[in-house]
């Protein structure tokens, strides 16, 4: 029922989302049309054509009707360059979904791992190390940690391609999926941290010892699933986050995912494709917040969704 | 899991000698490091508990009696340590014994029944499978472990246990969750059991049912138990020692009973002196009242039911002058609350979209003469806050009325309702919840007179010292903040911001039972005198007779939202009408004590 629910969300939801996109790229200053024409003047007869083929001429409402007149029939127009913007998106997308998918798993497994172990150890050297660590890492922005691990470790080392080639593969999206999982790593680390330490003085955890439990027992069945809590919701909403593409790294990286397309997008004023991409990300990430509803109501039994 | 299975040698030692203690504390010593240096929390503490017998440590909190019980299960925080002495387990010094052979002890030789059942169940696993762990650990899980796990928990005196360990803490009741609690401290018959608060936190009659409990239990399984509390009453009437503690000092132990009827230990004098449970009559303020009500009769001047509020502090003694505070013999003019046929229904949501109705309150009266203090008494659940907050016109009512001073609560608007919070004021029940922690004393005092636009800065500042003065409190407090003070402290500054407006009904929702004996009894001493002083009338709502005792002129009984029995305090004490009534008198911990 509750998914169900969630689900019917989506619509209202999508429909708000891409209103507004619409709406902000219409209103955005300069001319698209004009743009395209890279500023040489263009017959106007040439001009009113293309107006037309991209509905520029009509008011704005027309517009957004016509644009989900189209959507309706899975037609989500093209590009200004004459491609189908379902197809662009359809060679851009898996390659972003795989380096989130890699960033989310690297920022979860040695996000949580370096984090229990910091909060099992509070105040001891490894503890104030992760801290110190976690820190500069948050501290630095992305596009300096990107540069500086291009640099090294592509181009010094050479143990990684510095940049991606056009089908993205596994292997050379390490280099990007950790750069873009980084910052996340180091929030993760400190949320176990933080979590882990707070139920190590929990009551229950306290009785569970006193039932002549080993200290490893307690550990993994009485402090881990609490402390996870948190940290699942912020790990879900960051897949989110992460499925939205990354301008910053993929533009480093030369990655060509949804950041890149959507931000050369945005620049042209290619209405057609800044909302396509803009709906299907808010769809995600209101599908990956669900998913982290519901993993939370399956982790924390007190919370059942009715 | 072979690492849970139990080296039975060490469980089943050869055979004592009865002179053996189970467990024997000598000059214990804790140390907690803290971030101002080492604090001693427990020095040269000292007890002994023979086999199947039951010893209480009495104290207040911070006394250190917790903190000694702990370090002879080795469950002591993680900054705190063993500084010095001996904690002896059936002979086997055991206060610097590693984890692995304390992970040995506990459970199936030394068991632990916590303080508070809200927080000391793991709220993500179902009550079977903690009670299957613990069994497991000790290797007394065999091939049935589901039928173990029901056994131990209807043992415990859990109904429907078998359905029951399906279900997870926050489906449990605080008295069921208490029974869980005790089904895994017993799970593996230890031969001690420490049991920490263990009802503290239960109403008056779950209490006593789950300390009869225990004892049947203990009893059949002979384990010994190690009791703690800071009821006095409560530990004499269960231990058959009692070890009073003070500051991390043992300062008395020996014989319940004698050290009940002759304290050595001045501390103990006025534990005892203190303990709600143990005292039979009200405060004495109740003799200067009918002193009072004499002096008044002689001015024999009619008394206004208004009142004028005053910019200006009002003079402190004058006002209690102007009304009659002789309770009982209140004449009908002088009521200045009277609840009417009281109902209010709560709709409960249930499954697929229905509600149904639910009566927490249900055709209640009550009449609160002037100056008098009315206790609502029952067990929680019982719908006495329920009525307080309606009294505070912070719930509507369903059906009934509520009038003060012969105005209808109910219907106030604007300028009438705000003027009706200033004249009633509450006192809630956590010290520690009901003060904002951003704000210092001086602005949580002031904040009331502010939003009632009463006086400027500088009369306000002087009508904040004067409140603080008459709670007891130093001036230099108003800049402190409420996580400097103690409980005791904070519950006074709540009533120095209730008696802020000047109001004539303070509604005390349980407002002392978050509050050590000692404290409480400070408190009440102190809402005693104010009532004397400034003629206050006082709804009082508790779970605790004992507490009414000491406070109340007159009780309404109240049992599942409707009132059970009503009369003067001393008429209910002394002759009680109702089955219910009586319970709740009996269950109150050593009230036959000393009689």
């Amino acid at each position: 029922m509750f998914t169900l629910r969630r689900f019917l969300q989506l619509i209202p939801v999508f429909f708000g989302a891409t209103l507004l996109v619409y709406f902000l790229v219409f209103a955005t200053p300069g001319d698209p049309i004009a743009a395209l024409s890279g500023g040489k003047p263009m017959a106007p007869a040439v001009e009113a054509a293309l107006r037309a083929q991209y509905n520029l001429d009509q008011p704005f409402w027309i517009q957004y009707g016509l644009y989900l007149k189209n959507l309706v029939t899975l037609n989500l127009g093209q590009t200004f360059s004459g491609q189908e913007v379902a197809a662009v998106i359809g060679r851009a997308y898996p390659v972003t979904a795989r380096l989130a998918i890699m960033a989310l798993a690297f920022e979860a497994i040695f996000g949580v791992f370096f984090g229990v172990i910091a909060g099992l150890r509070k105040g001891k050297l490894f503890d104030s190390t992760v801290l110190v660590a976690s820190l500069i890492v948050i501290a630095v922005p992305t596009f300096v940690l990107g540069f500086v691990l291009q640099l090294v470790v592509g181009v010094q080392l050479g143990w990684a391609k510095p940049t991606v080639s056009g089908a993205a593969p596994w292997n050379e999206l390490i280099l990007p999926a950790l750069v873009l999982g980084l910052v996340s790593l180091a929030y993760v680390i400190r949320l176990t941290r933080a979590s882990i330490s707070e139920n190590m003085n929990a009551d229950y955890v306290r009785t569970a010892t006193a039932k002549g439990l080993s200290r490893r027992r307690v550990v993994v069945v009485h402090i881990l699933r609490n402390s996870l809590i948190p940290v699942v919701t912020f790990l879900g909403a960051d897949l989110g986050a992460l499925m939205g593409g990354a301008i910053v790294t993929e533009g480093i990286f030369n990655v060509p995912g949804v950041g890149n397309l959507l931000y050369k997008a945005i620049l042209n004023g290619e209405t057609p494709t800044v909302v396509a991409v803009v709906g299907i990300l808010v769809i995600v990430f209101v599908i990956a917040n669900l998913v982290v509803d519901l993993l939370y109501a399956w982790l924390d039994p007190r919370i059942r969704y009715v | 899991m072979s690492n849970y299975e139990k080296d039975m040698s060490v469980n089943n030692p050869a055979k004592k000698t009865d002179e053996t203690p189970l467990l024997e504390i000598r000059d214990l010593a804790i140390t907690f490091e803290t971030a101002n240096g080492p604090v001693n929390a427990v020095r040269s503490a000292h007890l002994t508990i023979m086999p199947g017998e039951t010893v209480a440590i009495v104290g207040e909190s911070g006394s250190g009696k917790s903190t000694t019980a702990l370090a002879a299960i080795g469950l002591l925080p993680s900054n705190g340590r063993v500084s010095g002495g001996q904690i002896f387990f059936d002979g086997e010094d055991i206060a610097h014994a590693g984890e692995k052979r304390m992970v040995e002890l506990r459970g199936n030789s030394i068991g632990m029944v916590p303080q508070d059942p809200m927080s000391n169940l793991n709220p993500v696993w179902k009550i079977g499978f903690q009670v299957k762990e613990t069994l497991k650990a000790n290797g007394l899980a065999g091939s049935n472990h589901k039928e173990r796990v029901a056994e131990v928990l209807t043992n415990a005196g859990l109904p429907d246990a078998a359905l029951r360990a399906k279900q997870y803490p926050h489906e449990f009741s605080g008295g069921m969750r208490q029974r869980a609690l005790i089904a895994i401290g017993l799970a593996c018959s230890p031969r001690l059991l420490i049991a920490d608060e263990p009802t503290s936190a239960l109403d008056v009659t779950v209490q006593r049912q789950i300390l009869d409990h225990l004892d049947t239990m203990t009893t059949e399984l002979g384990t010994a138990v190690l009791l703690i509390t800071h009821d006095l009453g409560l530990a004499a009437e269960r231990a058959e020692k009692l070890v009073v503690m003070y500051k991390g000092q043992v300062v008395e132990s020996g014989a319940a009973l004698e050290i009940l009827r002759n304290p050595q230990h001045p501390y103990t004098q006025r534990l005892i002196n203190a303990a709600p449970s143990l005292s039979s009559r009200r405060l004495q303020s109740q003799k200067v009242k009918d002193a009072l009500a004499g002096a008044v009769a002689e001015l024999d001047e009619p008394v206004e039911a208004g009142y004028t509020p005053s910019p200006v502090p009002a003079k402190s003694g004058l006002p209690s002058l102007r009304k009659d505070a002789e309770p009982g013999r209140a004449q009908a003019g002088d009521t200045i609350l009277e609840i009417k046929n009281l109902t209010k229904v709560f709709k409960l949501r249930g499954a697929l979209g229905k509600t149904t109705d639910f009566k927490a309150v249900d055709d209640v009266n009550i009449t609160v003469p002037r100056g008098t203090t009315m206790a609502i008494v029952g067990e929680s659940g019982s719908g006495k806050s329920t009525v307080a907050q309606m009294t505070l016109s912070l719930l509507a009512p369903t059906e009934g009325s509520i009038l003060f001073d012969g105005v209808e609560v109910n219907t106030l608007k604007g300028k009438a309702l705000f003027d009706f919070r200033r004249r009633v004021q509450p006192i809630f029940q956590d010290p520690y919840g009901s003060l904002d922690p951003m704000f210092n004393i001086y602005r949580t005092i002031e904040e009331p007179l502010k939003i009632h636009k009463i006086g400027n800065a500088k009369s306000r500042e002087k009508k904040v010292r004067e409140l603080l003065d008459q709670v007891s409190m130093p001036a230099a407090t108003m800049s402190r903040f409420p996580n400097e003070l103690s409980g005791g402290q904070r519950q006074r500054i709540a009533v120095a911001r209730a008696l802020a407006l000047n109001p004539d009904v303070i509604i005390c929702d349980e407002a002392v039972s978050a509050l050590d004996v000692l404290v409480q009894a400070q408190v009440l001493n102190l809402l005693n005198e104010l009532q004397e002083e400034l003629g206050l009338t006082y709804l009082f709502i508790t779970h605790d007779l004992a507490v009414v005792r000491q406070i109340a002129d007159h009780v309404t009984v109240m049992q599942s939202g409707r009132v059970v029995e009503a009369s003067s305090t001393d008429e209910v004490f002394n002759n009680p009408q109702q089955r219910y009534t009586q319970d709740l008198l009996s269950a109150i911990p050593g009230a036959t004590l000393l009689v």
